[in-house]
């Protein structure tokens, strides 16, 4: 089938829609307007590296970093779990696991500033039994807690693809000759499941890194990070210039921490997601 | 003694995965506005939602929006992957990396770059913006779940159709679309789910007057969700569990292939 015609409407859609607003956006990240006319110009970079906008692009990657790690932490030994033999009804559970996903994702995050509240439902609970009240809303750990709940799926659900691929004659190998459990799950279960692990982690810490909404409903107002900055400058500031430099930024971080990924990724494992 | 940690601890996992679902779903019977006090149990919220001419118009949207962007996403889609197939390897390895570029890049900078685009060429923000935005981001998807079926496909049916005298239209409606059809669906259904979930996008690619569910929740996040809102997601979520509990249980004799490709479909 030699039609690469059929596909030119497709080529002159991509090139309108995808190829030139990325091209606009790297235009206005390095011109300036001054009396009318366009110059070219570095500044809106040099704006991005001062202190105050260094440090909420350190603080991103940061909540980020902890949001990933504290989903594998608590994502892996779900998926190991789910993947296991001895579990009846599993594709109930598995489903059960995604159902969430289905309402909502803003309402969700909304739902835990009603259980988070002052005077919230878990604090209610919590008064029942007589134990002290926590007070985190509007705190960086809220925003780590609506970033782990919401992409907590997106980690385990690659760990579960894989591990449920894993030949079990492979364990039983392993036990045969005479491993314990532990020698097992080091030697055997956890190598075979890096892939998912390293798909799991960029699933995770690419939507955390530019989200805007977690941090905003969570974070309360005065809480930025590099998407609320974003978002500011398009919506409220009107300053393009900059808020294109700074998207610019943020698809450098993407795209340095997916080359990252890629190397400890040896098999190609991109049929993962879909 | 293995076993009892491992429910207990997917139980504490399920609670909290859950706990944010039923509070809406709580508050939605609640009688008073409030999200923090119970106030007897209600069902007028249900009620008034029907009337409500707001969030009756943004569901519209939100559906109408979903199902033309998914539908044109489908047939360009599958149209482009049958174009990027016959393509010889330098242009299909420059094609697919930009075809890569909506699923990788950030949605907020997807967002703002084609609102930058639609106001540089003096689009009206509105629901064609939408429209085009969705089809944009959703074209790829089926792509890439198209492509993988069309090179599993045997590559001497079509020249087999041809000599058997179809024409070119013929054989690939006759032969080709039939082997590819499970990719094209999956991309479809891909493509849907993404559209009617979507807010960063839509969110900067929209003008006054049209929104999505999405995007009226989030004006009403700084005022105080309305309970309509919660009782219309109670009732989404209601269909969209029985449909899958439908599916599960028809498809529940192959139970653990089923697991797998739930989990590796979203």
């Amino acid at each position: 089938m030699k039609k690469g015609w059929i596909s030119y409407p497709y080529i002159i859609w991509m090139i309108i829609f995808i190829v030139v607003p990325l091209v606009l956006v790297l235009y206005y990240s390095v011109t300036s307007t001054t009396d009318g006319h366009m110059v070219f110009t570095l500044e809106h970079f040099a704006k991005a590296l001062q202190p105050t906008y260094l440090k909420v692009l350190g603080r991103s990657v940061l909540l980020a970093l902890i949001s990933t790690v504290v989903c594998l932490i608590i994502g892996y030994p779900v998926a190991m779990i789910l993947s296991g033999r001895d579990l009846s009804k599993k594709s109930t559970l598995v489903m059960l696991f995604v159902i969430p996903m289905w309402m909502n994702f803003l309402l969700r995050t909304y739902a835990w500033m009603t259980l988070l509240d002052r005077k919230g439902v878990i604090n209610s609970i919590l008064g029942v039994f007589g134990l002290p009240q926590i007070n985190i809303l509007y705190t960086d750990s809220a925003v780590i807690l609506g970033m782990v709940y919401n992409f907590l799926p997106f980690m385990v659900l690659p760990i579960f693809s894989v591990m449920s691929k894993i030949d079990r004659s492979l364990i039983e190998a392993a036990e045969d000759l005479g491993s314990n459990s532990l020698t097992v799950f080091l030697k055997v279960i956890f190598p075979l499941s890096l892939p998912g692990v390293v798909s799991g982690i960029t699933m995770v810490f690419m939507p955390a890194v530019t989200t805007f909404i977690i941090s905003k409903l969570l974070g309360g107002n005065q809480y930025t990070l590099i998407g609320n900055l974003i978002e500011d400058q398009f919506m409220r500031v009107y300053d393009w210039n900059f808020g294109s430099a700074l998207s610019i930024i943020m698809m450098l971080i993407i795209l340095i921490s997916m080359a990252v990924m890629s190397k400890y990724d040896k098999e190609d494992t991109g049929g993962v997601l879909f | 003694m293995k076993k009892t940690i491992n429910r207990i601890y997917l139980i504490l996992i399920y609670v909290f995965l859950y706990a944010p679902v039923l509070t809406l779903i709580i508050f939605s019977f609640n009688n008073s506005k409030s999200r923090a006090n119970w106030d007897g149990f209600t069902l007028k919220w249900y009620a008034q939602l029907f009337k409500d001419k707001q969030i009756m118009a943004s569901l519209y949207y939100t559906l109408i929006i979903a199902l033309l962007s998914s539908l044109i996403a489908t047939v360009a889609g599958t149209a482009a992957a049958v174009g990027i197939f016959g393509m010889n390897k330098r242009l299909r390895t420059i094609v697919m990396n930009v075809t890569y570029l909506p699923v990788l890049n950030p949605d907020i900078v997807t967002g703002i770059s084609l609102m930058i685009l639609f106001i540089f060429i003096k689009l009206d923000m509105g629901f064609l913006t939408l429209l085009l935005a969705h089809i944009t981001f959703n074209v790829p998807y089926v792509i890439l779940s198209v492509l993988p079926k069309l090179k599993q496909l045997n590559k001497h049916l079509y020249e087999a159709a041809l000599d058997l005298g179809a024409g070119p239209l013929k054989a690939f409606f006759k032969v080709i679309l039939p082997e590819i059809m499970p990719g094209v669906v999956t991309g479809f259904l891909l493509a849907f789910t993404l559209s009617l979930d979507d807010f960063i996008i839509s969110f900067f690619t929209t003008g006054s007057g049209v929104s999505t569910l999405s995007i009226t929740i989030y004006s009403m996040t700084r005022l105080g969700i309305n309970p309509k809102i919660n009782a219309l997601s109670t009732l989404l979520f209601a269909v969209v569990l029985t449909l899958l509990l439908i599916i599960n249980k028809r498809s529940s004799a192959n139970g653990k292939d089923e697991a797998v490709k739930i989990g590796s479909l979203i």
